[in-house]
């Protein structure tokens, strides 16, 4: 409980229950916030944080409780509404319009008009602003969004939020696409609006980060409040994660084994590039070996592996499993030969929202387990069921449709596809974004789990902490190149910030 | 329906028992429960029909003209059914339909049909339907013309194709053992009803439990995931382009029977008619989601529906506005009742 009173609360919402068919994602919540703070919102996946947001934002409605803005209650029977009432939202998966340019897109729904005619040039002179101040000058209003990459994306998402002149922006897992420099930026324009006396509300699955900027927290747990207005200051993390989690959780990365020398190579690939991306990138993994790929978003990393699994044609160089050359371009091939692929964006490159978790998890095998062209959804559902048992994933139900699931727990079930798979090689790009700390710590065992069968792994991810600490050995990719290659151990992530920082200076 | 269930209890203190509930529906009372709708508007049409037609509606005589009806244009919204699933569409049916049925009438045809028997002429309508699909979908899938430019190519040049070989003139079919194959009843249902009903029974398994039909959802849910899990998306499509032009080849030797004649005019504007079964019964134009037993229940509508008009000496101009008005209605009705999101 709050003891000491003021500033007067912002926003409150009272007791929230929210029902689905089938589900019961909130079950009374209570959050409280003040102007002028960042307020954190913590839970593992499927906790209901998202869906807290979107009943704030209009999103989804209510099924109990009350929201009160200065103390007034207030209805959002849609999303138009919150913004009215100076609730903006940048939603955890992507909201973005891939067919407009990026000012079209900041100003969709509220376009600047006058006498009925969009005005184009004042919404490009805006957002040129918009995009200074959240640090990217150099993407232009009249780019294409879906030209953009998915951190690109973000700075949309977050340049729409600030358009709408709120009093109380929210932003779920805003950084789990952005890398360390960006989400530099994105504090620095938080710390502004804080200032402003504008509220946070701050959605994320990293505890680093909300030491960082946070002021007060209120932890969620199986769609209840079970932890509210925490101080960050004077928080233990394990008091943090035992709320969340109900119990004690290690936060550590597995041993690393080591890779005998006489382990066979795996994956080779020398000299692939790929068209004004990156070129000259040779490397090689071993059984048993995880590699991480360290570097900015947008340094070639996440295209690096998708050249490699054939999803673009290499403009040269070549690709070899267990010593066969792969076809050039063929994800087919890639698959056929036991490469699998984790990738980035979840929900426009990996997932069939509509179908129900089973068959997302069965997307690769369904053909394998099948006789002659007759689907065995038995052996399907019992596949499927092993790996969310084994991921935890939640809830443990592979019969709904996957569009339900928490965004963790749909990344859980993008692994658990290469699981059933059974990969000789496996490319991770994120993979734990949007993993809650407990699911963290059991995917970082299980890659290693993998390796030590004889699995070679090769992940990309923008936490350099996580490649680091996972990796055996570690590649920094900076604009395209391969710029220090050499065990994950003997460097550290102040030296990894210099190289890719260096070398996108030069 | 078990989208619609509302329980208060948390998802994960039954997930057993939701998953077997869910298990048990998607056999039957799955597709019937998610054509709830469609089954009340033909039942509606039904005694519509009855009220206003009394005995000449409601007869078995009549029931076999209503199916006869439904036939050719149900095999191609079958067809249609996995094109549509995909995201897709082909406008080329209706003409594909007329030029089997001509291709597989020419004098030359039906004489070796007199020779090695009617195998020679269904072959043939078979074969130009096929061919003609997987132009379609070669076009489509590897060349990246979107379908609707691609097909509507095809409809045109089919259309062409047709007249020049028929030279405009209706080429009556004399093999005898076609029309001992394929023209009256067996067990007292026409024979054409019989193919209808095969298709339809042919394309649900194929829909709902070959890696045919999981490919086909996929490919139409997202394709990049498709992509990305190793299915071969332009393979795929050019796959099901030629099934929609193999059912179109089917409808042509449905049509040869029924008519008893090859004819370039034959299937005029049906890819409309086989479009509107399809979305009418349920499939997702979007892609993703296709239902076999709402298309059949869709062409049953249409069928009927004409079948009213026609008993009451009403205008045919009337009917297409009556034709129309059921489009929407049924699929307004439709994302009431289907509709997942809740808020
Ligand atoms: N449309 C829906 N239908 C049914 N259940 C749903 C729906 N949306 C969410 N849920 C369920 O509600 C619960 C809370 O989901 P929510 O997305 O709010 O979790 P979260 O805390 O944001 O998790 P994450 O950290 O993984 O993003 C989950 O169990 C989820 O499966
Ligand atoms: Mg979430």
């Amino acid at each position: 409980m709050v003891t000491e009173d003021p500033p007067a609360l912002l926003l409150q919402m009272q007791g929230i229950v929210k029902t689905f068919p089938g589900a019961r994602a909130l079950d009374g919540v209570d959050l409280d916030v003040r102007p002028g703070e960042v307020h954190c919102l913590l839970g593992q996946n499927g906790a209901g944080k998202s869906t807290l947001i979107k009943v704030l934002a209009g999103a989804h409605q209510p099924t109990e409780g009350t929201i009160l803005m200065d103390g007034e209650k207030i209805e959002i029977p849609h999303p138009v509404a919150a913004l009215e009432h100076g609730v903006a939202t940048m939603y955890q998966e992507l909201d973005v319009v891939d067919g407009l340019t990026v000012a079209e897109n900041i100003y969709l729904g509220h376009e600047l008009a006058s006498v009925g005619f969009t005005q184009r040039r004042e919404a490009t002179r805006r957002t040129r602003k918009l995009m200074e101040r959240l640090g990217h000058p150099e993407i232009s209003p009249h780019r294409e969004v879906g030209t953009l990459s998915a951190a690109g994306k973000q700075v949309v998402s977050m340049a729409r939020a600030l358009s709408r002149d709120a009093r109380v922006i929210v932003m779920d897992e805003p950084s789990a696409v952005l890398d360390s420099g960006e989400v530099d930026n994105l504090f620095r324009v938080v710390e502004e609006l804080v200032e402003q006396g504008i509220a946070i509300v701050y959605i994320s699955h990293r505890l680093e980060e909300i030491r960082r900027i946070g002021h007060r927290i209120t932890v969620i747990k199986d769609g209840r409040t079970v932890g509210r207005n925490l101080d960050v200051a004077s928080t233990p993390t394990d008091e943090l994660i035992k709320l969340m989690t109900g119990k004690d959780v290690e936060y550590a990365f597995p041993e690393r084994p080591g890779v005998p020398d006489d382990a066979p190579v795996r994956l080779e690939v020398a000299d692939l590039s790929l068209a004004g991306v990156f070129s000259g990138v040779s490397l090689s993994v071993r059984a048993g070996e995880i590699v991480g790929l360290a570097g900015l978003v947008g340094s070639g990393r996440s295209e690096i592996l998708e050249t490699i699994y054939g999803a673009r044609r290499a403009a040269g160089g070549t690709v070899a499993l267990d010593g066969r050359r792969l076809r050039n371009g063929s994800v087919t091939a890639a698959v056929g030969a036991g490469i699998g692929l984790a990738p980035e964006e979840r929900k426009s490159q990996g997932l069939v929202l509509d179908e129900p978790v089973y068959r997302n998890i069965t997307l690769s095998t369904f053909a394998r387990t099948a006789r002659a062209g007759w689907l065995d959804e038995r052996a399907e559902r019992d596949a499927a069921k092993e790996q969310a048992v084994a991921l935890d994933l939640r809830p443990p139900d592979v019969d709904r449709s996957i569009r339900t699931l928490s965004g963790g727990n749909q990344q859980k079930a993008m692994l658990a596809r290469w699981l059933v798979h059974g990969c000789e090689v496996l490319l991770l790009d994120e993979p734990t974004r949007g993993v809650d700390v407990g699911a963290r710590s059991e995917i970082y065992a299980l890659v290693r789990r993998l390796a030590d069968a004889g699995t070679a792994v090769l992940v990309v991810s923008s936490e350099i902490p996580e490649v680091l600490g996972l990796a055996d050995r570690v590649l920094v990719i900076s604009e395209g190149e391969v710029v220090h290659a050499g065990p994950a151990d003997s460097i550290d992530e102040h030296q990894v910030l210099d190289m890719v920082m260096e070398g996108s200076a030069a | 329906m078990s989208e619609q269930q509302t329980s208060s209890r948390p998802a994960a203190d039954t997930p057993k028992a939701r998953a077997d509930h869910r298990r048990g529906h998607s056999i039957f009372s799955g597709a019937v429960g998610r054509n709830l709708g469609l089954v009340a508007a033909l039942l509606l049409l039904c005694l519509v029909g009855f009220l206003t037609g009394g005995d000449r509606f409601a007869s078995l005589t009549n029931l076999m003209i209503i199916l006869s009806l439904a036939s050719a244009i149900g095999v191609l919204s079958i067809g249609m059914t996995f094109v549509i699933t995909t995201g897709g569409i082909d406008l080329s049916v209706g003409s594909v339909v007329g030029l089997s049925t001509v291709w597989a009438s020419t004098l030359a045809t039906q004489n070796l049909a007199d020779q090695y028997g009617w195998i020679v002429m269904v072959g043939c309508a078979l074969l130009v339907g096929l061919a003609a699909g997987l132009v379609n979908g070669v076009v489509i899938a590897y060349g990246n013309v979107v379908a609707f430019i691609a097909t509507l190519a095809m409809l045109v040049a089919a259309r062409g194709l047709a007249e020049l070989i028929a030279n405009r003139r209706t080429q009556i079919v004399d093999v005898p053992s076609f029309d001992n194959t394929f023209q009256g009843n067996l067990v007292g249902v026409p024979k054409i009803v019989w193919i209808f009903v095969l298709v339809a029974v042919v394309g649900w398994f194929l829909l709902n439990r070959t890696t045919f039909g999981r490919r086909t959802v996929a490919v139409g849910g997202n394709p990049e995931a498709a992509r990305l899990a190793g299915i071969n998306v332009k393979r795929h499509l050019v796959y099901v382009y030629g099934l929609s032009g193999l059912a179109a080849g089917i409808a042509g030797v449905m049509m040869l029977a029924r008519t008893g004649a090859g004819s370039s005019t034959t299937g005029m504007l049906w890819e409309l008619e086989a479009i509107a079964a399809v979305v009418v019964g349920g499939t997702l134009l979007a892609g993703g989601r296709g239902t076999i037993v709402g298309t059949v229940i869709g062409a049953l509508i249409f069928a009927t529906l004409s079948n009213v008009f026609i008993i009451n000496n009403l205008d045919s101009s009337v009917q297409a506005i009556a034709k129309g008005a059921i489009i929407v209605g049924a699929v307004l009705l439709q994302q009431r009742i289907s509709a997942p999101r809740s808020s």
